[in-house]
């Protein structure tokens, strides 16, 4: 069970030494906090200082809010305005965005660096933004008494404007910030003692206000990294060897390619990160020309250590590595699974797979890089800055610090641009040609350069007592290691019996609520899988594949004790000991899916059934309440359609329910495209699917009818945009085998295999 | 050199016939609504309209489209009021935003033709047109008040016009 990873850096985020700071300058109010380097100075001349804070109000009374989070379309930069505006009571018409540098002044409140993932930056900055809000208002209100010469007290704020009812005055933000009269600083315990708002005084948290971004994604403005144009700049086009990972290249010839107009060098990446292996860039003066110089190229490698790695020999060497007693480090360790198992009168055990599968966001990997001076500066989309700057740099072999990277809207994320493999091309290409750089991916090289989901073996065994209750359960789940793979320490955590670092986002909700005596979960690392397929944090992450093992085996497990699998489940859902609370909140969503899908109140015709899933999504820390119910038609060829997807979450509390609806929709037809339609595979250490005709998301016409229902009960807002994606699966194979009674247990879920298991 | 007609403005470009319409949309003349995707024509992302019709521009040489009549997202309404952008925006269709340019520009010829579509002709025009962040029943919902848009300003139109 991780705790909250914190990221040490040179520049500690040590908050409690830093204070909020208002003040005034020449373009408007700046609110942050303090102890940024230079911006005292920053803020005494005007017109200089560098908006760089949370947020600022402009002279027009415009509220500009600095996001540090990556937007991949989760509208976070439009979440955090909405936050600060509720406390600062500024109108939603002046709200606008930007996002941040990696300067570190922007580093999320609670994980000290810039990382957006794992459905965290809703609960994470909430609090923060809140209290930057609230501290704004304050100075104003101060401010604007000043100014009318009446208490403070007396003052209301709303929609920009500080009104004194009394005497029928008020002032606009504008007025306040023109004056420069607001100059109040707040120390951190002022701060922490700011009384936020409750609940029941909201008008903005809760409403479904509309995306600031919207707009400029339906009339073609919206800048992503892709749309970065510098002046004198010139494309790079990648040549990627035919492994994944290992190459390192032979030979270089160009002579065909000096032949295509525009090509200027071919570049052979010396990557000291080890990011990159055997890649070439083919620099032109147009992508076109790129493209055409990059296919010239005859290029020679030798395939290294993984030319002979397929997907079926990383399950075979999984298979192994999970047989052997010593293997791997326990995430977790409850009572003796061994003697309960020994004295169960019923044990039944099943191993569950997934396929290596691929982000593919349609914004294909680019970035581009350029030199001015000391400082490199990189541009492209990308969730977690602080580290990718560091590969940026260690490529370079400069320090960090002089990495300056510019944040654009990403084309999807979904885990892929937490990395940087797209930083080493730039930067290399660029310093090598002496001239900014725009290297951008081909769909073949962004597939077969994936940092995918690993491909995951499970083997559960697990036993029942004579009333057929679950006494005992051994999950062991192995995998590539992705956190692992980035080499920050603190991302790792500590087995139970602290024999070791094991990477806990490859575990993650087999540490679940239900309440089962004897519990055992080892995390086994797949070093062939490692090395051959470097693997990255894909939406969702380990519940993608550890709820698909265990919500399947609970169903296997309610077979075989005689009971139905949602009654089975919520009896274990008791709250007991450490899942209180937890528990009771997973088993009123399973409630609430149960109830709105009708499950068991009508008999389904032949063919048809309905599947449940309860997930702890994504850490038990950070959970959402998700569940799902999931009504299929199977037919005899082993076809299964999809009728509906019934969705229950409980997210606390919600900030824009329309957001997380549209959250959780995508999240659950992601779940639904992994589950059936997703699969990549690796042959002689490349992966085999390059394009969308292969590798093949859901599409339009195989979107089934999604009802979705929000849980809003007061507590604190927890993240959607990943956990609906953990439940799909496991709700479908649950409901195949109610309708035919074919078990299926590899992903993604096949007309074959459920033909198959239908006559065994 | 050859020419080109986009968004009702006669441009010449300095490229190879060869070269895909996509990159001198994007590169020569910097209008970046257009998106590059699978450069395979799977994805629609890069989806433009020529003489009227949908096509994928990573798939449509220069050398095809001279002295035809180009239009990008870019060029699809004067205030980006196309009746689809708006309904875009009611129904807050996207979520990162990246494909939603194709998806609008391939409902536009969609809607060019038959402002009375059934959800199955909507879907059926619609479904070469990936979207990753998955908004699909956003985009059926925000085709079909569009579509109901027009039909509503056509009729109205008509009776101002008898």
């Amino acid at each position: 069970m991780n705790t909250h990873v914190k990221i040490t850096s040179s520049e500690p985020a040590d908050l409690s030494r830093r204070s909020f700071l208002v003040g005034t300058a020449a373009t408007g109010l700046v609110l942050g906090y303090a102890a940024i380097p230079g911006i005292d100075q920053a803020l005494a001349a005007p017109g200089s200082f560098d908006p760089s804070v949370w947020y600022s109000i402009a002279p027009d009374g415009l509220v500009t809010v600095t996001c540090g989070k990556a937007d991949m379309g989760q509208h976070i930069a439009s979440t955090m305005a909405q936050i600060v505006a509720e406390e600062l009571g500024s109108n939603w018409k002046d709200m606008r965005v930007q996002l941040a540098s990696n300067d570190p002044k922007f580093n999320d409140p609670v994980l000290g660096a810039q990382i957006t993932g794992g459905s965290w930056s809703t609960m994470m900055n909430f609090d923060a933004m809140s209290r930057a809000g609230a501290a704004g208002r304050l100075a104003l209100i101060e401010a604007a008494a000043g100014m009318m010469g009446v208490p403070a007290s007396e003052l209301t704020v709303r929609d920009s404007v500080i009104t004194h009812a009394k005497s029928k005055r008020s002032l606009s933000f504008a007025d306040v910030v023109k004056s420069g009269k607001a100059t109040k600083t707040f120390t951190p315990d002022e701060l922490k003692a700011i009384k936020l708002k409750t609940p029941d005084q909201y008008t903005m948290i809760g409403v479904s206000v509309p995306q600031i971004d919207i707009p400029s994604k339906t009339n073609g403005t919206a800048k992503y990294g892709i749309d970065t144009f510098l002046p004198g700049m010139v494309y790079g086009k990648i040549v990627m060897p035919p492994v994944r990972y290992g190459a390192t290249v032979k030979s270089v010839d160009d002579s065909a390619a000096k032949k295509v107009p525009g090509f200027i060098k071919a570049v052979t990446l010396d990557d000291k990160t080890g990011t990159t292996t055997g890649w070439v860039v083919a620099v032109a003066n147009t992508y076109a020309n790129a493209r055409k110089a990059a296919g010239a190229l005859k290029v020679t490698w030798d395939n290294g250590p993984n030319a002979k790695v397929s997907s079926e020999s990383l399950l075979t060497e999984a298979k192994r590595l999970q047989g052997l007693d010593d293997s791997g480090l326990f995430f977790v360790k409850n009572g003796d699974t061994g003697a309960a198992l020994g004295s169960a009168a019923k044990v039944v055990e099943a191993e569950y797979t997934t396929s290596i599968n691929i982000h593919a966001p349609l914004e294909p990997m680019n970035a581009t890089a350029q030199q001015q001076g000391d400082i490199w500066h990189l541009y492209s989309g990308n969730q977690f800055a602080t580290r990718t700057g560091g590969v940026a740099a260690g490529a370079l072999g400069i320090d960090p610090k002089y990495v300056m990277m510019h944040q654009l809207w990403l084309g999807g994320g979904f885990g892929r641009r937490l990395d940087a493999d797209m930083m080493v091309p730039a930067v290399l290409a660029a310093k090598a040609v002496g001239k900014p750089v725009k290297v951008i991916y081909s769909r073949e090289d962004d597939m077969t350069m994936d940092f995918s989901r690993p491909l995951t073996f499970q083997k559960i065994k697990a036993g029942l007592d004579n009333d057929g209750k679950l006494v005992a359960l051994n999950h062991d789940v192995v995998s590539a290691w992705p956190t692992k793979r980035w080499g920050i320490p603190d991302f790792l955590s500590p087995s139970v019996d602290k024999k070791g670092a094991l990477d806990a986002f490859t575990v993650n909700g087999a540490d679940f609520f239900y309440s089962v005596p004897n519990h055992n979960v080892r995390a086994i690392l797949n070093e062939m899988a490692q090395q051959a397929t470097p693997s990255g944090q894909l939406r969702s992450v380990a519940p993608g594949w550890t709820f698909w093992a265990v919500e399947s085996m609970i169903d296997e497990l309610a077979h075989a004790a005689g009971k139905d699998p949602a009654q089975f489940r919520i009896a274990m859902l008791d709250g007991a000991g450490d899942n209180a609370g937890g528990a009771q909140r997973l088993r009123n969503t399973l409630l609430a899916a149960m109830g709105l899908a009708g499950y068991g109140t009508r008999t389904l015709p032949k063919g048809e059934g309905m599947g449940v899933a309860c997930v702890s999504s994504q850490e038990r820390a950070t959970a959402s309440w998700t569940a799902c119910v999931a009504h299929v038609a199977v037919a005899d060829s082993g076809e299964v359609k999809v009728k509906k997807l019934t969705v229950a979450t409980d997210v606390g509390t919600q900030v824009h329910p329309d957001n997380i609806r549209a959250q959780v929709e995508g999240a659950a037809l992601w779940g639904l495209s992994l589950a059936m339609y997703e699969k990549a595979t690796l042959k002689d250490g490349g992966i085999e699917q390059t394009n969308f005709d292969t590798y093949t998301p859901l599409r339009m016409s195989q979107v089934p009818e999604v009802a979705i229902s929000v849980i809003a009960n007061g507590e604190k807002a927890t993240g959607v945009g990943e956990p609906a994606v953990t439940v799909i699966a496991p709700a479908l194979a649950n409901a195949i085998f109610n309708a035919v009674g074919a078990r299926v247990r590899s992903l993604p879920i096949t007309a074959e295999a459920v033909k198959g298991a239908m006559k065994a | 050199m050859p020419n080109l007609n986009i968004n009702g403005r006669n441009m010449s470009v300095d490229a190879a016939g060869d070269t895909p319409l996509l990159w001198v949309i994007r590169e020569q003349l910097q209008m970046t609504g257009t998106k590059f995707g699978c450069g395979a024509g799977l994805c629609g992302a890069c989806t433009v309209h020529v003489n009227g019709e949908a096509v994928r521009s990573c798939q449509t040489a220069l050398s095809e489209v001279s002295g035809k009549k180009i239009t990008t997202i870019e060029g699809l309404s004067a205030k980006g009021d196309h009746p689809l952008q708006k309904a875009w925006i009611v129904e807050q269709v996207p979520q990162c935003g990246y494909c939603q340019s194709g998806q609008i520009m391939q409902a536009a010829s969609l809607l060019s033709k038959n402002s009375n579509p059934t959800k199955e002709e909507v879907v059926a025009h619609m479904d070469g047109n990936l979207c990753r962040c998955m908004t699909y029943s956003r985009i059926q919902k925000a085709v079909m008040r569009a579509a109901s848009e027009m039909r509503t300003a056509a009729a109205s139109s008509d009776r101002r016009n008898t």
